[in-house]
């Protein structure tokens, strides 16, 4: 990555020994995370080894059982996706989370709508905003008043991309964002990643490619079996280095 | 209901739906009803469509078509209500014991004291709305899934109407509680074509303030020819259907009481039609008020958004459990109001009022195009689904078709409605 991100401030989140348990099973066990402004993190792992519940307990779709969140170096008490909101923490889950029989205006701005002095929802004023950040987005996006049902994955995508945007977020998270797409879609996201960064957002990036993860990633945290294995700097190791740690949980020679 | 129309239609034809932008699923039903009609009408050598057994058709729907716009909401958020005809007998016992002995007697406000009927039918509303609201408890917050909470409703709201009359008849009911019933309260034709000329204000305001904002926001915007052949519907629609009901006349000997009662003598050969009843007024006001709510609150945005997706909802921080609550509440309103206008046309409540209401009102839901998935239904499709479903039922009765055929009948138009309802979708591609 060109730009250097400068790790000496206060992180803008750090997730302290975080535990979460279903029933007896540890799906997350005392890990610790953190994220500077300005900064992509990588979180690895195989399917169950905890990254996807970890990272629910910052968007507020989980609650952990043990540990603490700081954001911006005051501790956060996220019971539910609004709290996550007031923090400014969007997410993009690998599922979009759209409701299919509405319109992407509608999707964009759920629970969050736009309204006339009348206390009424302001469809028109929605669908004008919807226009102007999709043109900027992506300006092949056209269906605007179709439920996003019958829309590409891609442009699905976008919406749930556009709706993380929009409102302003320090935080992000994206689960997985280019699971379902074409190369030039991947592209898509990949630039808007970049763009983000340099406005000095902090992401956490879910993904299984591990080019991608090299790529796109300044740091990249590791989980096995619910364990943080070990965080490295994606300069810095192999991509066999990474392929060790999420399929045998062994740190690299020289951790960073 | 599919839309015969479109289904056969040539290319040009779908171009000018779209240009109209007019729903062509409405379309559709629209036509089976027009369809439903005209053949009873045949049948019956024209007795059908008179304006007295429109009038009457339209005060039989009332009741039910209430509820079925609060039916939507529900089974739009993946619920399903089953205790509706008994909290709707709950409702009605509850406003006619209070009506009868609560405020007269206990209160001694004596009978006839114009506090009764306002009073009585708030203490309805309330019940309906927190009966409700409850039962929406049960189902948001501790998980009971709703057609068992419902089912056990249909049972315990029908006996809980049963222990509060101790099984009696109730009447008469008060005279100004009377009015909403139907018959017993119309506008006559003078306020009648005043109500309608008003609403065709309001229409063709609420189309032009449409076509305005979409020109702020430079949206683009139907051509005018295509507005005013909307606005000519408009006027034809509403206006007729005054004109209908107006010339339903009093009868003679009735009019002639009226004028008795006002100490006058009546004029030889005089008439009056009914023209608007209040219910139907109410079920006007009700349809508007619920559309609003859908299409224009946030609450209306939640509750599509839940139905399309709980788990969408719920991650955008929508509190879905007080949203199922405020829909049953909504629901329980509206089983009082229905109880209200039920026992009013009756002017008495008895112990079997709304049975088999729920099936009613479910199947106005889901002809009315409400899907059972979730996420989609109208409200004026649910109303149109009561019309249809009430003109199947006297429409066969006034031909002569024996009780149990009606039945068999009307079960099997509700399968085959859902039937096309589904080719339907498939077709446009609708999900």
């Amino acid at each position: 990555m060109a730009t250097e991100v400068r790790r000496d401030g206060t992180p803008l989140v750090e997730m302290r020994d975080i535990s979460v348990a279903f029933g007896g099973v540890k799906a997350v066990d005392h890990v610790s995370v953190d994220l500077y402004p300005g900064e992509v993190v990588g979180l690895l792992g195989h399917n169950g080894a905890g990254k996807s519940t970890l990272i629910k307990c910052l968007s507020g779709a989980y609650q952990a059982d043990g540990g603490e969140i700081y954001v911006n170096g005051e501790k956060a008490t996220i019971n539910n996706p609004r709290d996550a909101r007031r923090y400014n923490i969007e997410t993009i889950y690998q599922t979009l989370a759209l409701a299919d029989n509405l319109d992407a205006a509608s999707n964009l701005f759920l629970g969050r709508e736009l309204t006339t002095p009348m206390g009424f929802v302001n469809d028109a004023a929605m669908e004008a905003e919807t226009r102007k950040i999709m043109g900027r987005l992506n300006p092949n996006f056209k269906n605007f008043t179709t439920p996003v049902a019958s829309l590409s994955g891609g442009q699905r995508q976008s919406v749930a991309i556009a709706r993380a945007v929009y409102f302003n977020a320090k935080i992000l998270i994206m689960d997985e964002p280019t699971a379902a797409l074409g190369p030039q879609e991947t592209k898509m996201v990949a630039e808007l990643i970049d763009e983000l960064k340099r406005q000095g957002l902090g992401i956490f990036l879910i993904d299984h490619d591990i080019h991608q993860v090299k790529a796109l990633c300044d740091r990249a945290s590791v989980m096995k079996n619910g364990q943080l294995v070990g965080t490295v700097h994606v300069d810095e190791v192999t991509e066999d280095d990474l392929l060790g740690m999420i399929i045998l949980g062994k740190q690299p020679e020289k951790a960073a | 209901m599919t839309d015969t129309v479109s289904q056969t239609s040539t290319p040009q034809k779908r171009k000018l739906l779209d240009t109209l932008e007019l729903d062509t699923r409405l379309l559709g039903m629209i036509g089976a009803f027009i369809l439903v009609c005209i053949a009873f009408n045949v049948l019956t050598d024209g007795r059908f469509l008179t304006p007295r057994n429109i009038f009457n058709l339209t005060i039989q729907t009332v009741s039910v078509a209430i509820m079925a716009t609060g039916m939507v909401f529900i089974i739009v958020t993946r619920h399903i209500d089953l205790s509706v005809g008994s909290l709707l007998a709950t409702c009605s016992a509850i406003m006619a014991m209070t009506q009868t002995v609560v405020l007269p007697d206990w209160l001694g406000l004596g009978l006839g004291h114009w506090a009764i009927a306002p009073g009585a039918i708030i203490v309805g509303l309330i019940a309906g709305c927190l009966i409700g609201g409850f039962q929406g408890w049960l189902v948001g917050y501790l998980g009971i899934p709703a057609f068992i909470v419902t089912l056990g409703g249909l049972l315990v709201w029908r006996n809980v109407a049963w222990y509060l009359t101790n099984g009696q008849t109730i009447g008469p009911l008060d005279d100004s509680f009377v009015i909403f019933g139907g018959i017993g309260g119309t506008l006559g034709e003078t306020w009648s074509w005043i109500f309608g000329i008003v609403a065709l204000a309001f229409a063709l305001f609420s189309q032009w303030q449409g076509r305005r904002s979409k020109i702020t926001h430079d949206f683009p915007v139907k051509p005018l020819w295509a507005e005013a052949l909307l606005a000519a519907i408009y006027a034809v629609a509403i206006l007729g259907f005054i004109w209908l009901l107006n010339s339903y006349d009093i009868p003679e000997n009735r009019l002639e009481r009226m004028f008795e009662a006002r100490g006058a003598v009546m004029p030889e050969g005089y008439t009056e039609g009914y023209g608007l009843p209040i219910s139907v007024l109410l079920l006007i006001g009700i349809a508007i008020v619920m559309t609003l709510v859908a299409r224009r609150t946030r609450l209306g945005r939640y509750i599509f958004a839940t139905g399309g997706n709980p788990d969408a909802a719920e991650l955008s921080g929508i509190n879905t459990r007080l949203l199922t609550v405020k829909v049953f509440a909504i629901m329980g309103a509206l089983c009082a109001v229905a109880g209200l206008v039920a026992s009013a046309r009756l002017s008495f409540h008895s112990n079997d009022i709304g049975t088999l209401d729920e099936l009613r009102v479910i199947a106005a839901a889901v002809i009315g195009g409400t899907a059972l998935s979730g996420g989609i239904g109208t409200i004026y499709g649910a109303i149109l689904g009561a019309l249809i479903m009430q003109s199947l039922q006297s429409g066969m009765a006034m031909v002569g078709v024996d009780a149990p055929f009606q039945n068999i009948v009307v079960g099997s138009v509700l399968v085959l409605a859902v039937l096309i309802d589904i080719i339907y979708r498939k077709r446009t591609g609708a999900k």
